[in-house]
C-alpha cells in the first residue's frame, strides 16, 4: 500500500473524497449546476420523516422534554417593563435529554444512520455539547466514537467548559482527541476519518438538522395541549445555525407561525482562530463568532451543502452581552431553582429583554437548556475569566468589551438586546453565493433559490443583484 | 537529563502529547499569533511498552487506534472545578429576590 501524503495541503486536497466516503451523501445529486441546489429534496431524500425521527429518538430516550413556565423570571421582566408589557416566559428543558442538551436529537439521528449504513464508529469535530451527544448515542448503539476538540491555547491552558465536555465524552466511552487552537482541527478530523473509516457525524448533515425538527414539533404540540395555542415567539441560541433551522422546520411542519428569533452572545472583536484570544472569551458556543458567519454563509461547514440554513427561517436576529447571559443564568438558579447553562441561556437573556416589548398575554419560549457542572457553569467561567485578567464588575452592559471585561448589569432593567442587521446578512449571502459558484448571470432557479435562502422574494434578490452589478 | 520518574508499566492508562503541525506547516488562513506556535495534540490510551515521562511512546486508544507521542501523565486527572468563588453572584441573588419577592419582611 502506498503511503498517502499527510501534509496540510495534501489532506485538504482529499477533502471531497474523504467526505463522500464518511457521510455517504452524494451532494452532487442535488446541485443544479449553477449556484442553486435543491435543499428540500436533499432534506427529504437523505433525511428522515418527522415520524421516523420521533420513533428513532424516543427509542433511545431522546426528546419529549418538558416545557417549564418561568413565572418568577416573568415577574422580574414585568417589574422592568412598561405597564401592561411583559410576556410569559417559558423554557424547553432540553437538558433532560440523555447527554444534557438538545444536541442529543441531532446525534440520535446521525448515529442511527451510521449504524444503519454499517459503520463501526462515528467521529465528530466539536468542542461543544454535540460531542457528549454523539458519545452518548454511540454508547447506546454500541458504536465506537471519537470526538475531536479545540481545547487548549499554546500555553496548554484549556477552556474549563471544553475540558468538562472532554470528561463527559470520555465518561460515555468516547476517545477524545484534544488539539490546540486553530482551524486545522479539520485537518486532523479528515486524517482520523481516513484512518478509521468511521462515519462523519457532522453537525450539518440532513440527519443532524432534521433531528432537531422534533424539538420544534414538540413545542407546538405541547403548547396547544397545555395553553391552547402556539407561543408568539420562539428564541433560539444561534451558532452554527442547526438549532434554529431544525426548530423552525419542526414548527412549520406543525403548522405553527411563531416568530423565530435567533440570539447570539456578542463576541465582536475576538478572532476565533486566535491563540491569544481563545481563552479571553467566556463562551465557547452560541456566540457571534459562529452565529454571524454561519448565518450569512452556511456552506463554510464540514459538508459541501449545509443542512443548517438559518437565514431561511429567521425573522429577527439579536445579540446579548456575556454579562447579561451570566446574570440571567444566576436568575434562573436563584428565582426558578434551575441550574443550567450558561451558553444555552443566551436565548433566555434575549427572551427576558424581548418579553418586555410584548403584551402580558403573549408567550415567548426559549427552546433549550443545557446541563451544567464543574468547568461548565457561571462560577468557573467567571473565575477563569477573572484569572485571565478579564475585569468583571457591575455596570452598564453597553460598556462590555469582549476579551477585556464582563459587565454584569447593575440592574436587570439594563438587559437589552441589540439588533443584527438581517438585511446586511441577506445581501452578504447573495454576494457570497455569486462569488463562490462564479455565477455571472443567475438563472430564474438561482433567483428563486436565493429568495428562499434569504426569506425574501425574487424582487428583493433582483434588487440586490442589480446593486452588486453596479458595485463592480 | 537524568530521569528520576519511575518507569510506567506497559498497559497503564496514560496521556501523550504530540506536535501535529509545526508553525511553518500551519494553514495559510491562521492569524499571526497562531502562526507563531505549533498545532498540538493530546490523546489518552493504554501504554504499549514500559516507559518514563517524556519518552516517545505508542498508545492504544479506547477505539483501538495507535498513536505515538511524548508521555506526559499516567492515570491523567481531571483538574477542572468550580473555580474561585465569585461573590458578585450573591449580589445578583439578593437584588432579583428583592425585586420579585420584596425582600425580608420581619
Amino acid at each position: 500500500m502506498t503511503q498517502k501524503a499527510n501534509d496540510y495541503a495534501s489532506v485538504m486536497g482529499r477533502k471531497a473524497e474523504i467526505m463522500l466516503k464518511s457521510v455517504g451523501i452524494d451532494y452532487g445529486k442535488f446541485e443544479s449546476g449553477s449556484l442553486a441546489f435543491d435543499y428540500e429534496r436533499m432534506m427529504r431524500e437523505t433525511g428522515y420523516t418527522l415520524e421516523e425521527m420521533q420513533k428513532i429518538q424516543y427509542s433511545v430516550n431522546v426528546g419529549n422534554t418538558p416545557v417549564l413556565e418561568l413565572k418568577n423570571i416573568t415577574a422580574l421582566a414585568r417589574a422592568c417593563a412598561q405597564e401592561g408589557k411583559g410576556a410569559r416566559i417559558f423554557i424547553k428543558d432540553e437538558a433532560c435529554n440523555p447527554s444534557g442538551s438538545f444536541k442529543a436529537r441531532r446525534a440520535a439521528n446521525a448515529v442511527y444512520h451510521a449504524r444503519k449504513l454499517g459503520f463501526k464508529g462515528v467521529i465528530a469535530a466539536t468542542s461543544g455539547n454535540y460531542g457528549a451527544a454523539v458519545a452518548s448515542q454511540a454508547a447506546i448503539n454500541g458504536l465506537k466514537c471519537i470526538v475531536v476538540q479545540e481545547c487548549y491555547d499554546s500555553k496548554g491552558i484549556g477552556q474549563p467548559e471544553i475540558i468538562e465536555k472532554a470528561r463527559k465524552c470520555e465518561a460515555l466511552g468516547a476517545e477524545v482527541v484534544q488539539l490546540s487552537v486553530g482551524p486545522e482541527l479539520f485537518y486532523k478530523f479528515l486524517l482520523l476519518l481516513e484512518e478509521t473509516g468511521y462515519f462523519n457525524a457532522s453537525l450539518y448533515t440532513p440527519f443532524g438538522i432534521a433531528g432537531v425538527e422534533t424539538l420544534g414539533y414538540e413545542i407546538a404540540m405541547q403548547f396547544r395541549e397545555k395553553y391552547g395555542r402556539d407561543p408568539e415567539a420562539v428564541v433560539c441560541t444561534n451558532a452554527g445555525g442547526g438549532n434554529l433551522t431544525g426548530t423552525a422546520r419542526g414548527l412549520l411542519k406543525a403548522g405553527a407561525s411563531c416568530r423565530i428569533i435567533g440570539a447570539s452572545v456578542d463576541l465582536e472583536g475576538l478572532h476565533m482562530a486566535s491563540d491569544t484570544a481563545f481563552n479571553r472569551k467566556s463562551f465557547t458556543t452560541g456566540h457571534t463568532g459562529f452565529g454571524v458567519p454561519f448565518s450569512s454563509w452556511p456552506d463554510r461547514s464540514d459538508v459541501p451543502r449545509s443542512a443548517a440554513r438559518p437565514l431561511r427561517y429567521m425573522d429577527r436576529y439579536v445579540t446579548i452581552t456575556q454579562g447579561d447571559v451570566f446574570y440571567m443564568t444566576e436568575c434562573l438558579a436563584t428565582l426558578e431553582g434551575l441550574e443550567k447553562g450558561p451558553a444555552g441561556n443566551t436565548a433566555l437573556a434575549a427572551a427576558f429583554a424581548i418579553a418586555q416589548e410584548m403584551d402580558r398575554e403573549a408567550m415567548i419560549l426559549v427552546q433549550e437548556t443545557e446541563y451544567t457542572g464543574a468547568g461548565k457553569h457561571i462560577q468557573p467561567q467567571l473565575s477563569f475569566a477573572r484569572g485571565n485578567g478579564i475585569d468583571i464588575r457591575f455596570g452598564e452592559p453597553d460598556d462590555e468589551v469582549p476579551g477585556k471585561n464582563i459587565i454584569l448589569p447593575s440592574h436587570p432593567s439594563l438587559i437589552k438586546v441589540k439588533e443584527v442587521d438581517l438585511d446586511r446578512m441577506r445581501k452578504s449571502l447573495i454576494k457570497q453565493a455569486m462569488k463562490t459558484y462564479g455565477v455571472e448571470n443567475p438563472t430564474d432557479e438561482d433567483i428563486r433559490f436565493l429568495a428562499d435562502e434569504t426569506k425574501t422574494d425574487t424582487g428583493y434578490v433582483k434588487d440586490v443583484l442589480d446593486l452588486i452589478e453596479k458595485e463592480r | 537529563m537524568e530521569r528520576n520518574e519511575k518507569m510506567i508499566n506497559k498497559g497503564e492508562w496514560v496521556r501523550i502529547h504530540k506536535i501535529i503541525l509545526e508553525p511553518e506547516e500551519r494553514a495559510p488562513q491562521v492569524p499571526e499569533d497562531t502562526r507563531q506556535v505549533p498545532l498540538e495534540m493530546w490523546v489518552k490510551g493504554y501504554l504499549q511498552a514500559d516507559a518514563g515521562i517524556g519518552d516517545e511512546v505508542v498508545i492504544e486508544t479506547v477505539t483501538g487506534r495507535m498513536e505515538t507521542g511524548s508521555l506526559v501523565e499516567v492515570n491523567p486527572a481531571y483538574g477542572h472545578s468550580f473555580g474561585r468563588f465569585i461573590p458578585e453572584l450573591l449580589t445578583i441573588d439578593r437584588q432579583v429576590r428583592e425585586i420579585v419577592f420584596g425582600g425580608d419582611q420581619e
